[in-house]
């Protein structure tokens, strides 16, 4: 494959055709677990993880899976990676599985990883599977931790609140408060605030896209 | 048809087989980290100075008057059993609220933590250690201290500060104490002898 062709996939997975400010895929994990960037973040790490994984091993076996049980199979191999990040995660990384071990499960009911496979994987070889799950993965990460960042702001006026217990404790001088305790809307944090930042993202996104001039991506469209 | 089938099943047997490989790799390390998880909420409630045995070890089984079984843990010196840390449940406003409670031989609670809860953030959370002192106000109060009819909330009469927009949560995390409390005063002799 030729380079361009990789940066297509970069592009595509962190920008132009974003999992989330542009499929609207994955919601789900995207409104439960952004309550804080670090939890998006985290979230969104672990997403891609499976992703990644998931991606390559379609591709490998690509040939073997007929189109008849294919979904099954793609179900199947998604809930695999997912036990195996779960169980890997309490093992190696017990104090972020103790903030994200709840989530973790939730990546299964995620419909992006399936839509990427279905969609693209399936008719890739393994490298540019792996580097569109991971980098689809990735920018999911991003639209969580900026969805998380704004609820969390907002909603308790804090900004990476806890980040050291996820990145380890070097990263405690990323935990900022902006606002006083007192100032937070509540509301920002409860589910009414997930959907109201995603909404109001999604628009961003679209109008920095129309001022540069790019054609907008239709939500869905290279989806299921 | 059949091949179809067959593809299937050797998906399945594949990663089956990985998951069993990955349970066997991390199962050593996952109940370690399940031990280390209960000595550090026991190590809250049961102060170092009053054991020297390790009481994530030294438990046994008792049930609760609603017929739950709860696990005690026994903190001794000398053999000599100083206090007890069992969990307790209470109703809060979305669902259980598990904490773990700690009460000396003398029936003096030594403390109480949330280990779970769904509560709502802001406003039922204050209940957890890390977002407030209201759940230090316990420790070294017992049964009689305040009078069993004042361990409510100041709103339905009693001595203990409620949330401002939270009264459920705290009126359950109550309930779960005082009932704590009762199980120590019932079973007291079972508890502190000490086999």
């Amino acid at each position: 494959m030729a380079n361009s062709d990789y940066k297509t996939i970069v592009k595509d997975g962190l920008w132009d055709n974003n999992g989330v400010f542009s499929m609207l895929l994955g919601m789900c994990p995207c409104m439960a677990m952004t309550t804080s960037a670090t939890n998006g973040f985290g979230m969104g790490l672990a997403t891609a993880v499976v992703m990644a994984a998931s991606s390559y091993l379609v591709a490998v076996f690509r040939n073997r899976i007929t189109t008849e049980v294919r979904i099954p199979v793609y179900i199947l191999i998604v809930a695999a990676m997912v036990t195996v990040v779960d169980l890997g995660m309490n093992a190696w990384m017990h104090e972020l599985y103790k903030v994200l071990g709840l989530f973790i499960p939730l990546i299964v009911s995620n419909c992006l990883p399936l839509a990427r496979l279905e969609a693209f994987a399936a008719k890739q070889s393994p490298t540019p599977a792996f580097l569109d799950g991971l980098f689809m993965g990735l920018g999911f990460t991003i639209a969580l931790t900026a969805i998380g960042a704004v609820r969390e702001i907002i909603g308790s006026g804090t900004l990476f609140a806890d980040a050291s217990l996820l990145l380890g404790p070097s990263f405690k001088v990323i935990e900022m408060r902006l606002l006083p305790a007192d100032m937070g809307v509540l509301m920002m944090i409860l589910p009414p605030g997930g959907f109201i930042v995603t909404g109001l993202l999604v628009v961003g996104k679209r109008l920095m896209d129309l001022a540069a001039g790019k054609e907008i991506q239709m939500a869905g469209a290279h989806a299921l | 048809m059949f091949k179809h089938g067959l593809i299937l099943c050797l998906f399945c047997l594949g990663f089956g087989l990985l998951l069993a490989v990955t349970d066997e790799i991390t199962v050593d390390n996952i109940a370690a980290r399940a031990i280390e998880d209960k000595q550090n909420s026991l190590s809250q409630v049961l102060p170092d100075e009053l054991h020297d045995n390790n009481p994530v070890t030294d438990t046994l089984t008792l049930a609760n008057a609603e017929g739950r079984e709860l696990t005690v843990y026994r903190a001794r010196k000398n053999g000599l059993v100083t206090g007890v840390a069992y969990e307790i449940f209470g109703t809060g406003y979305a669902g259980e609220i598990k904490l773990m409670m700690g009460i000396a031989a003398d029936g003096k609670l030594l403390g109480v933590r949330v280990l779970a809860h769904k509560e709502t953030p802001g406003l039922g959370d204050k209940i957890e250690a890390k977002k407030g002192p209201w759940i230090e106000r316990f420790t070294g109060l017992s049964l009689g201290n305040p009078p069993l009819e004042r361990w409510k909330v100041k709103k339905d009469g009693g001595d203990f500060d409620q949330f401002a927009g939270a009264t459920i949560t705290p009126r359950g995390v109550m309930a779960a104490i005082r009932g704590g409390l009762e199980f120590f005063a019932e079973n007291k002799s079972t508890l502190t002898k000490g086999d």
